[in-house]
């Protein structure tokens, strides 16, 4: 892969699986049905080792929206077995394609997984009632800094840039956000300086990993340490003695879109968000056009694919590399205001938590593409909500199970056992011109 | 920031400094860029970073911000404040690491010396375990996972079993080692044999182990104390406490001097065995090392389960040397992510990391002093430490910062 067209000691530094150790796999067609047949005995067996009894509500929409749906309820273990039943079949047609050596479709897992959750759900919110819109505008919101991060991620990798800094550009962003809208008065000039405080911390890095060559992961992880430190040293000196002008900014609410909004499940769901969410959908249909269908998005690609032949037909490797970086520092950073001017108003001490990380898991479960990492994103949001919730309703599910989940199915992931994730080849290695 | 952003700019007027690099930066690996970097961009990389510390301490006191108001009047002001504020950060910061000259007696003045070699045993401890992966060219960014699973393991025999002392302390050091051998080994075979790169393995695996604890101390049958509600075990047994080195009086315990002997087991390790010279081998270059009929993916397993147990000790150290009221979830007190920095700093050579981790550790016992009579944040340290390690990365950068030229700093 590489090895051809980067020294060979380069190649500490970048992301790729090193070849030298990669044994030859046969293609992944017994996964799928390995995976659902271990999921299906797995909700067969919470379901035989804790049996619930009674019912189980979901109710589809709140009491204020324009068409209401009616509530459905179900016996809780009749369902969750019908649904285990329903899985069970699915990971038999699974099997059988696999036998048959005929390729597996796509609405199978998807299948799999509706039947599964909802097994699931009923099983653990026995006599309770989901509220579905809550669960998953939840976890819409949720993911919003996951998914910003990880398109921020996905810009800069496929530009050849690994940026393990995500987490402190989403922090910086929370940080500037929280002192500009604090400033202003408004929240608006905190999304525009969360983008900027991005924007800065990917310079630094692109000063370092593409100017000076410095090993970009150790960039990435020094990066999240100075954040770290500067933010907290910030908070404890400067906005905690000046809270009333510096630290308290105006939340953004909700803005319901009139006509969407109102559509049944979808509308509240989806329509119903801060505007950060709507800038969230403009940002995700943008990258993915720019990075597939533009001169700019080729080049790109391009140079983080094969930098030399990039170079070759003209285009300016380490240029292009820099402005992909800003760009995707900015957007990394607008994910940032998401902490502290939509799920609190205020900027607390590390108040990402991580989230940065969750973000850099979604672009390699999402295989560096910005649609599936937008839906790797989104699920792993899904799942963090999914904990919120049931631990609400005091399901007995161990929620710290469901927070690992993000960065379990990544390490399976890299370690090629769902689906294999291979990353832009030239991916974290610097380009020195000849 | 304002130091980062003003270099920025000139790396396009200095296309000499690369360049002049380039002949013999070809063959070399960007990890070895740091590790044989000059001594006096070093040096110059620490100043840099004091000085940025102390503009931060500067620019946040309420009395030079006074005096800078008024600075053309009486520039005598604000000059006095300045002195006093960054004077005063730094020497609080002396009397907490060094030597107390504000108290009397003997062993009290030199009590804060004691506190920096008790913060320098687990830097130095994890550091080596970054410092050996990197030599192997693995970047282990797990530290933190195989801290808090070592602590785990180990807090547990140190809290559970009824042994005597002679038994039980080296048992409890043993299983936590363990604990984190099999932890970093994970990463170290996975990359062997499906080739999924450790930088990421490591970085999931910390957050698996913290849920992994967070679970295990929220259940009263796993590590949570009987009857109480916080994510906390019970206390360690006294068998099981490593034991103060200097009398009771100081908070010094067995947990550096293991740190001393992990230094010169490493030393060994890396220079004089066939383990470390396959390391070395595999951490220049892979492909001849394969080539030479080294198995680099079990060069890999190895070498993440060495760096997983030591950095395994620093949890212990941790658990049954600093805080021994029980297994906590904070019980990495982010030294994990610390022992990168030390790892970098000491150039990923034991006599080096045990001088990084005493100068980290000095910088740790120091911040605290300083926050405490002070009022400057600890936090300081992080971005001190932070910088020392990028501008080390970057000695073209340092010198452009000094406007010495590339050939002369050579």
């Amino acid at each position: 892969m590489s090895t051809a067209t980067v020294p060979p000691a380069a190649e500490s530094g970048g992301l790729a699986p090193d070849p030298v150790v990669t044994p030859t796999r046969s293609a992944g067609t017994k996964k799928l049905p390995i995976i659902l047949g271990v999921m299906t005995a797995f909700l067969a067996a919470i379901m035989l080792g804790s049996a619930h009894s009674g019912e189980t509500t979901f109710q589809l929409s709140a009491e204020t929206d324009f068409v209401t749906l009616p509530d459905i309820t179900v016996p809780s273990m009749v369902t969750g077995w019908v649904m285990a039943l329903v899985c069970a079949a699915l990971a038999a047609e699974a099997v059988r394609r696999m036998l048959a050596h005929v390729r597996q479709p796509a609405w199978l897992p998807i299948a799999f997984a509706v039947a599964w959750m909802v097994g699931f759900l009923s099983w653990a919110a026995a006599d309770d009632r989901i509220r579905l819109v809550s669960l998953l505008g939840g976890a819409v919101a949720l993911a919003i800094p996951l998914v910003f991060g990880a398109l921020g991620g996905v810009l800069g990798e496929r530009a050849g840039v690994v940026n393990i800094a995500i987490e402190g550009q989403l922090l910086f962003g929370a940080f500037a956000a929280a002192i500009t809208a604090s400033l202003t008065g408004s929240p608006w000039p905190g999304l525009l300086a969360a983008m900027v405080a991005g924007a800065l911390i990917a310079l630094v890095l692109g000063l370092f990993a593409i100017t000076y060559f410095v090993d970009q992961v150790i960039v990435g992880v020094v990066l999240n340490v100075l954040v770290i430190g500067l933010t907290n040293f910030l908070f404890r000196q400067v906005l905690t003695p000046n809270a009333d002008t510096l630290n308290s900014p105006d939340r953004l609410r909700a803005v319901p879109i009139p006509v969407l909004g109102d559509i049944p499940l979808i509308g509240p769901i989806l329509f119903r968000q801060t505007p950060l969410v709507y800038v969230l959908y403009a940002v995700v249909v943008l990258v993915t056009y720019a990075l597939y269908r533009t001169r700019w998005g080729l080049r790109v690609r391009a140079v983080g694919e094969h930098p030399k032949a990039a170079d070759t037909v003209g285009i300016k490797v380490n240029r292009t590399r820099y402005n992909t970086i800003l760009l995707a520092g900015a957007i990394a950073g607008l994910g940032g205001a998401y902490f502290s001017l939509v799920s609190v108003a205020g900027f607390n001490r590390e108040m990402t938590g991580g989230a940065g990380f969750i973000a850099l898991a979604a672009v390699i479960f999402g295989k560096w593409d910005p649609i599936r990492a937008t839906l790797a994103a989104l699920l792993f949001g899904f799942a963090s909500n999914l904990q919120g919730v049931l631990s609400a309703i005091g399901s007995n599910v161990p929620s710290q199970f469901m927070l690992m989940l993000p960065y379990l199915v990544t390490i399976f992931a890299v370690a090629g056992l769902v689906g294999r994730s291979r990353p832009p080849a030239a991916d974290g290695i610097p380009y020195r011109k000849q | 920031m304002n130091t980062d952003a003003k270099p920025a700019t000139e790396p396009v007027k200095e296309p000499d400094a690369p360049q002049d690099r380039d002949a013999e930066a070809k063959s070399r690996s960007l990890l070895r860029d740091i590790t044989s970097g000059d001594a006096l961009a070093g040096v110059l990389a620490v100043l840099l970073a004091v000085f940025v510390g102390s503009v931060m301490i500067a620019a946040t006191d309420e009395a030079v911000r006074e005096t800078a108001s008024y600075i053309t009047a009486r520039p005598s002001d604000f000059v006095t404040a300045l002195w006093e504020s960054i004077s005063g950060a730094y020497s609080a910061m002396f009397r907490g690491a060094v030597f107390n000259y504000n108290l009397t007696e003997p062993a009290q003045q030199w009590r804060p010396l004691t506190e920096t070699l008790k913060f320098a045993g687990p830097l130095i401890a994890g550091g080596l375990g970054v410092g050996l992966a990197f030599r192997a060219g693995l970047f282990n960014i797990g530290g933190r996972g195989q801290m808090l699973m070592a602590g785990a393991a180990g807090g547990w025999v140190g809290y559970q079993l009824d042994l005597p002392m002679i038994i039980h302390l080296p048992l409890a050091i043993l299983v936590g080692m363990a604990a984190g051998a099999i932890w970093g080994g994970i990463a170290g075979l996975l990359k062997a044999r499906t080739g999924a790169h450790e930088v990421i393995v490591t970085i999931m695996l910390n957050y698996v182990a913290y849920y992994l604890l967070f679970y295990a101390l929220s259940r009263q049958f796993l590590l949570q104390a009987p009857g109480s509600a916080n994510p906390k075990s019970l206390p360690m047994k006294d068998t099981a406490i490593l034991p103060k080195v200097l009398g009771d009086q100081f908070n010094l315990h067995l947990g550096f001097v293991l740190a001393l002997v992990a230094v010169a087991v490493a030393w060994w390790l890396l220079n004089r065995s066939t383990l470390g010279y396959r390391i070395r081998a595999v951490g220049e270059n892979p492909h001849a090392a394969r080539a030479s009929g080294i198995d680099v993916g079990r060069t890999y397993t190895v070498v993440m389960m060495i760096a997983g147990s030591l950095l395994g000790l620093a949890g212990i150290n941790q658990v049954l040397g600093t805080v021994t009221s029980g297994i906590s979830l904070d019980l990495d007190a982010s030294i994990g992510f610390d022992a990168i920095t030390v790892a970098l700093l000491g150039r990923s050579r034991p006599l080096g990391i045990l001088a990084a981790g005493m100068l980290f550790g000095a910088l740790k016992a120091g911040g605290f002093t300083m926050q405490t009579s002070e009022n400057i944040s600890v936090d300081l340290v992080l971005v001190v430490q932070s910088l020392i390690v990028l501008f080390l990365a970057a000695p073209p950068l340092v010198r452009a910062i000094f406007r010495l030229p590339a050939q002369e700093a050579k």
